[in-house]
């Protein structure tokens, strides 16, 4: 705090005046860019539940229908007519800047766009809940990917609102005190140093008055 | 081209493959954090990585590195058992440290 290393001179005045206005600007700044990204993050965090929901939902249907083709299929055959697989998914990803963040932005392509294109394996041999499973886990899967964006860019959001909420609690707790507490103690420093001043020459002048005319006061 | 990766059992993944996603079955724990360090090793090639709640749960301190990294993004997902609600945490610890207490209030 004051009194640590600091000269009390004007010029040092002036530059802690500076700094403490760039702290003020920039603690604002940042307030300000803590307010937005958290009300990004709530829509973003209210967007995940839901999707979670859905996905976890979706995703349970579609274990419950494969495990019915199971238990019609023997394990040989359901492993074998899924081995190898028509469909190829191509994933793409850009980057979205929100509020100097940088959250993925997927896109994906199937290889084959036909809905029944799905089936890597011939009607014969397998059971109709297999086509079923298959078309619930394709339909979640939708969803499963706007999810692992939803989630990214919830995490990152939320690392960012953490550093810049530290940011904001250090310039408003720490820097900013700090910068007026020791302006403050250098502007009293400076004042007695004038006050100083002030009685050294009036007593000086009584000296030289004194000297001059043998007069008392 | 980026790939998506799922890392599951046996039988969550093979719905998976059809779907033409890269799945790795791992029957436990240690499987699941080999073919995890697999595939991020190879960091820009997948881009989400899928991986089942219960064998999730083992490899907290694997997943938790790759959080604050735009890639790979790992995602739990629930497993044939249905879901044990590991899922949510993801959620929970961000809310967590964005504002930080938790809000969601459950």
């Amino acid at each position: 705090m004051a009194g640590t290393a600091i000269t009390p001179t004007r010029m040092v005045l002036n530059q802690l005046k500076g700094r403490l206005k760039t702290a003020r600007r920039g603690h604002k700044l940042l307030k300000d860019k803590r307010d937005e990204l958290m009300r990004q993050f709530m829509d973003v965090v209210k967007l995940n539940k839901q999707l979670r929901t859905r996905v976890e939902e979706g995703l349970t249907q579609a274990f419950a229908s494969q495990q019915v083709a199971s238990s019609i299929m023997s394990p040989e055959m359901l492993e074998q007519a899924l081995l190898y697989p028509r469909q190829s998914v191509e994933l793409g990803m850009t980057f979205k800047n929100i509020m100097s963040v940088n959250v993925p932005r997927y896109s994906f392509q199937t290889k084959n766009n036909d809905p029944s294109e799905i089936y890597p394996y011939g009607f014969a041999q397998t059971s109709g809940e297999l086509d079923d499973a298959l078309d619930k886990l394709a339909r979640v899967f939708e969803d499963m990917l706007e999810l692992a964006q939803v989630e990214k860019t919830m995490q990152l959001l939320a690392e960012e609102i953490e550093k810049t909420r530290r940011r904001v609690n250090a310039l408003e707790y720490v820097m900013i005190p700090e910068l007026e507490g020791n302006i403050k103690y250098i502007s009293m420093k400076l004042e007695e140093n004038e006050n100083a001043t002030k009685v050294r020459l009036l007593k000086v002048k009584e000296m030289v008055l004194q000297d001059a005319h043998q007069f008392k006061q | 081209m980026l790939k998506i990766a799922v890392i599951g059992g046996r039988e969550t993944v093979m719905g998976f493959k059809a779907l033409g996603l890269e799945t790795c079955p791992a029957a436990d724990a240690q499987e699941a954090r080999e073919a995890l360090r697999r595939l991020t090793r190879e960091s820009d090639e997948y881009a989400i990585i899928y991986i089942e709640e219960a064998l999730a749960q083992q490899l907290a301190a694997e997943i938790g590195k790759f959080k604050d990294s735009p890639t790979p993004a790992i995602i739990l997902i629930p497993g044939r058992e249905g879901s044990i609600g590991l899922g949510q945490t993801a959620l929970k610890e961000a809310v967590e440290r964005a504002v930080g207490t938790n809000t969601l209030g459950d």
